[in-house]
């Protein structure tokens, strides 16, 4: 990282400013420690989603196999779990400030039609996430506490007592419905940072965009970092 | 577990159909458990350790005559034993042989996941196969009679088996074969449940012990261990005895309806975004600088 990068706001004190923001020139968005912790949690969900699916259907059982077959899938699962809480809880930490819900996200909901049809330009200015990153966010967030507290029913299933048997049967419906509603959510967010939202993948990876990509898709984002690092001149 | 080539009706977590599926028609077999002539010696249960390999691990006290609370995954078959007071004050020691009942429509099979960990057999016998078990405990879930065991050093699921090696080499299982009384008897179902009437019939007119009957419950479409109760309206007396027992609702739903339904929006899911990829393409950002929301 050169020492002139702009910072994002709050959520990224490791990073050093930039001067300008002038185009052709790259700003930060995402700190190195946003991005391992992304990907770590990327990494635990996946494994979960694979070993997920195999348990969830006789045709992707085979799924299992990938992962050194049924009974490690079956062990590994739920730490992996765990783990992806864990990183999920971290980057609520890390985030939770850039992920409220703003006056900016409630003029730019009404308008959503337009982005999901690549008007952009008749979409009111966001910040530094969209409210479809937002929304993304907290499916997750919430999705990732139902896993857990049902998914530690179905880990246990012995303990939980005959004649409290519905808790059993409550684990397994609220560990099935959260999970597919994290695939959907999953689906649009692979869909989205790899082939619609062209920079938005190598931002998670390398952590930069160019300014244009900012003000393009972050404008009021754009304009705190850039006036920010001018005032601080 | 058996070693024994049976013919095979279902499996469990099987994509398509069981291979040799219908193929072979077979006897049902049927074990008859008489409550009312069981003197609860528990000979039933030493036998079954005996049989399956399993030496006799700590008892725990229940207040009561009984080994343990319930069977554990190296203890399949368990006597369990109740004071139950009737209507007229008096006094009655119900003695129930516990087990798995072999159900006709198997709540653990449905549940299971793994391809093949649990098999019914032609003959009606349902058995888990230990090598494909993933040990998830989905079958914990799907069984209406709490059954399912864990082991938690191997991490596999245990269950009785109706002595399945000994049925497929023509033997009566262990239990059976140990009984003293005569309570405990094994057959084709067609004979078993003539002979559970017989005896029900008998206890009615000759006993005047007016509300006995056959537990044969329907629920599961009939099971593989039937019972003679004293009182048939209230096998809940029996050591909990579900009265009508199906599998949950829940975990029909899950293995039915909600497979389709999940696979079907996942599958949307990915063909919606290919879709709209096609109908709008990515998000490009041009080079030059835009003052007026992106306009050129």
């Amino acid at each position: 990282m050169s020492s002139d990068a702009i910072s994002p706001p709050r959520s990224s004190p490791r990073s050093s400013p930039r001067t300008t923001g002038e185009p052709g020139e790259r700003i930060l968005r995402y700190t190195l420690v946003e991005r391992v912790h992304h990907w770590l949690g990327a990494l635990f969900y996946v494994y979960c989603l694979i070993t997920g699916l195999a348990f969830w259907s006789p045709y992707m059982f085979w799924l299992a196999v990938l992962v050194g077959g049924g009974p490690t899938a079956r062990f590994w699962h739920p730490w992996f779990g765990v783990a992806f809480t864990l990183s999920m809880f971290w980057m609520y930490k890390m985030w939770r400030p850039d992920m409220l819900t703003t006056d900016a996200d409630r003029r730019w909901k009404k308008a959503m039609r337009h982005y999901v049809e690549n008007d952009d330009q008749h979409l009111p200015p966001e910040g530094r996430f969209n409210y479809g990153q937002k929304l993304f966010f907290w499916l997750m967030f919430y999705g990732v506490i139902l896993l857990l507290i049902s998914g530690v029913g179905l880990w246990f299933v012995e303990s939980i007592p005959w004649s409290l048997r519905w808790l059993r049967y409550l684990a397994v419906t609220v560990h099935v419905a959260a999970a597919l509603a994290t695939i959907g959510g999953f689906i649009i967010h692979i869909y989205m940072g790899t082939a619609m939202v062209r920079g938005g993948f190598t931002s998670i990876i390398r952590g930069e965009v160019s300014t244009t990509w900012a003000r393009t898709h972050h404008r009021l984002w754009y304009e705190q970092v850039t006036k920010k690092t001018s005032a601080d001149k | 577990m058996s070693q024994a080539t049976l013919a095979i009706r279902r499996i469990s977590g099987h994509a398509g159909p069981a291979p040799g599926e219908g193929v072979e028609r077979d006897y049902q077999v049927c074990k008859l458990i008489d409550t009312t002539t069981c003197i609860g010696c528990k000979a039933c249960e030493v036998a079954c350790l005996e049989w399956n390999g399993y030496s006799f691990t700590d008892t725990v006290f229940d207040n009561s005559y009984q080994t343990m609370p319930q069977t554990a995954w190296n203890y399949w078959n368990l006597i369990k034993f109740n004071e139950h007071e009737q209507e007229d004050g008096s006094l009655r020691l119900l003695m129930r042989k516990d087990q798995c009942m072999h159900c006709a429509d198997p709540g653990c099979l449905k549940a299971c996941p793994a391809d093949g960990a649990i098999v019914q057999y032609t003959n009606g016998i349902v058995d888990f196969q230990q090598q494909n078990c993933i040990g998830c405990g989905y079958c914990v879930s799907g069984c209406p009679f709490d059954i399912p065991k864990f082991n938690p050093a191997t991490k596999k699921m245990f269950k009785c088996t109706l002595c399945v090696d000994r049925v497929s080499e023509g033997l009566e299982p262990a239990c059976i074969k140990s009984c003293p009384t005569g309570c405990l008897h094994f057959g084709t179902k067609d004979d078993m449940k003539d002979l559970a009437e017989t005896r029900a019939r008998q206890l009615r007119e000759n006993y005047g012990i007016e509300k006995a009957g056959v537990y044969d419950p329907a629920g599961v479409g009939g099971t593989g261990v039937i019972y003679v109760l004293h009182d048939v309206t209230n096998p809940e007396a029996y050591g909990g005895l579900p009265k009508d027992p199906h599998i949950p609702w829940v975990v029909r739903f899950w293995k039915g309806p909600a497979k389709w339904i999940g696979n079907l929006a996942m599958l949307f899911g990915v063909i919606g975004v290919t879709l709209h990829y096609f109908r709008y393409g990515p998000k490009e950002v041009h080079p030059e600088p835009h003052e007026n929301g992106g306009q050129p």
